[in-house]
């Protein structure tokens, strides 16, 4: 006797949509995880990569067209008057540059007399924004330069006001900057009024930054300029990053709420510079018992 | 019991492989112009439509495999976490075989609201994984969903001219 309620299949087509579903369903949540967790994929996404460059160059290229048409029909006395500008603005920095080049000497001398490390130059390079981000959750761009350029992950990107992001990610002709605005990314900073050092997080879905864990007593200002540190070894010292717009102190939280703006055009600029890697810090010394009877006793106060 | 002949013939008209690729790297195309702001909140998901008007029209042909191949395309194309678009597409490939026989009976506006349902919940996985990772979500982004639904009557149309095209074509 055969089971005549089994349906007799004529085409074979497979599994049913239900068991692909679950698999396919699973296969995506296990790369979620794997991507989200441990980042081993990334020599997979810079192969796919170059797969759909090819879409994405041709997506810009109405853009990219319509400007170089702008360029071509660009009139004689805008171009004399940008000139004009031009010159002008490359005499005063001249002057502000021949300044700026004995404070150096002067600095390079005090420091060797106080026998501290020499702070070193930057080298960068200028790259342009291919184009932005298209998930709205994230604050990215991607920009021409990548590996064939020397790019690594870790590099900051700045413009000619201040930071702008930090290189997370490098293809084979692109690299993506996370913008300090991302969510969670934190800058160490100084104030540049009084040198109080902090850290200034992104806060992700507005175009802000806040400064977390501000005791309510601390000495900040509205309109305060924050300027990078460089206690991390990541960012070079003393560049500017954001300008406290408002200040919260309610007397029933620990912590101030301090709201920044990016000084940068975090999110207007075509043109972008890659700074170089800093020469490495020393290495942190690992926490070891320390000889002293003081923290020796504080240590065992600690433990009961 | 009579043969109830498809209300909608468009469903039995030839497509080639070579159309149905090059619509889904149209789609990749106009997801990737820098839409920006207010525009890249509205953009509907051109691949999302494409996807689920193939996994509709011939399922047998584009099915989930091939929808979670092209999420993960869409996942190196806009740099987000891979697996992020694959599921969506994933879900919305199953839920365009669920409903493939159900649509054939449809005319284009009362189709319109029955993938609505799909679109949602693509959208939603999406959000939610974002959730899962980031912490937060974006609230405005939803209204995609609404615009990709918008865009689905306007796309079967025109795929339906050029379909028929190609048939006249051979015709003659």
């Amino acid at each position: 006797m055969t089971d005549n309620t089994q349906s007799f299949q004529f085409f074979n087509r497979g599994p049913s949509p239900a068991v692909r579903l679950v698999f396919f369903s699973v296969l995506s949540l296990l790369l979620l995880f794997v991507d989200a967790r441990y980042r081993y994929l990334e020599s997979t996404r810079s192969a796919l990569s170059v797969l759909v460059s090819p879409i994405q160059r041709l997506a810009t290229l109405p853009s990219v067209l319509w400007k170089q048409a702008g360029d071509f029909f660009i009139t004689q006395r805008s171009l004399i008057d940008e000139n004009k500008l031009l010159h002008r603005q490359h005499e005063s920095d001249a002057a502000q540059l021949s300044q700026f080049q004995a404070l150096q000497q002067e600095n390079q001398q005090l420091r060797s007399l106080l026998a501290l490390p020499q702070r070193s130059g930057l080298d960068a390079q200028l790259a342009e924004i291919v184009y932005a981000e298209r998930d709205v959750f994230k604050r990215r761009v991607l920009i021409s330069k990548g590996a064939d350029a020397n790019v690594k992950a870790g590099q900051v990107v700045v413009d000619d006001i201040g930071i702008v992001g930090q290189i997370t990610r490098v293809y084979p002709w692109l690299s993506e900057v996370t913008l300090i605005t991302e969510k969670d990314h934190a800058v160490p900073v100084q104030v540049l009024r009084n040198g109080l050092r902090t850290i200034v997080f992104g806060a992700g879905d507005t175009s802000q930054l806040s400064l977390r864990y501000m005791p309510i007593s601390s000495d900040i200002q509205n309109g305060d300029v924050l300027v990078t540190s460089g206690v991390d070894g990541i960012y070079p010292p003393g560049i500017p990053v954001a300008k406290v717009v408002k200040i919260e102190r309610d007397a029933a939280y620990p912590f101030a709420r301090v709201v920044c703006l990016p000084l940068a055009g975090v999110d207007k600029h075509r043109h972008l510079l890659v700074l170089s890697d800093l020469p490495k810090l020393p290495e942190r010394p690992v926490e070891a018992p320390s000889a002293t009877g003081i923290s020796q006793s504080s240590k065992t106060a600690h433990k009961k | 019991m009579p043969y109830l002949a498809p209300r909608n013939p468009e469903m039995q008209r030839p497509a080639s492989n070579t159309f149905i690729v090059t619509s889904v790297l149209v789609a990749l195309l106009l997801n990737g112009l820098p839409w920006e702001g207010v525009w890249l909140m509205l953009r509907p998901d051109f691949v999302a439509v494409v996807m689920l008007y193939w996994c509709t029209h011939k399922p047998l042909r584009v099915g989930i495999g091939l929808s979670w191949a092209v999420g993960i395309l869409a996942d190196v194309a806009d740099a987000s976490l891979f697996g992020q678009h694959a599921l969506a597409y994933t879900l919305l490939a199953f839920g365009g075989a669920m409903l493939h026989h159900r649509l054939k009976m449809f005319d284009l506006r009362q189709q319109t609201t029955q993938v609505f349902g799909i679109f949602a919940l693509t959208y939603v996985v999406y959000a939610l994984v974002n959730w899962q990772v980031s912490g937060y979500v974006v609230w405005p982004y939803l209204l995609g969903c609404l615009t990709s639904t918008l865009l689905w009557a306007p796309l079967g149309i025109m795929f339906q001219a050029v379909r028929q095209m190609r048939v006249d074509n051979k015709g003659i």
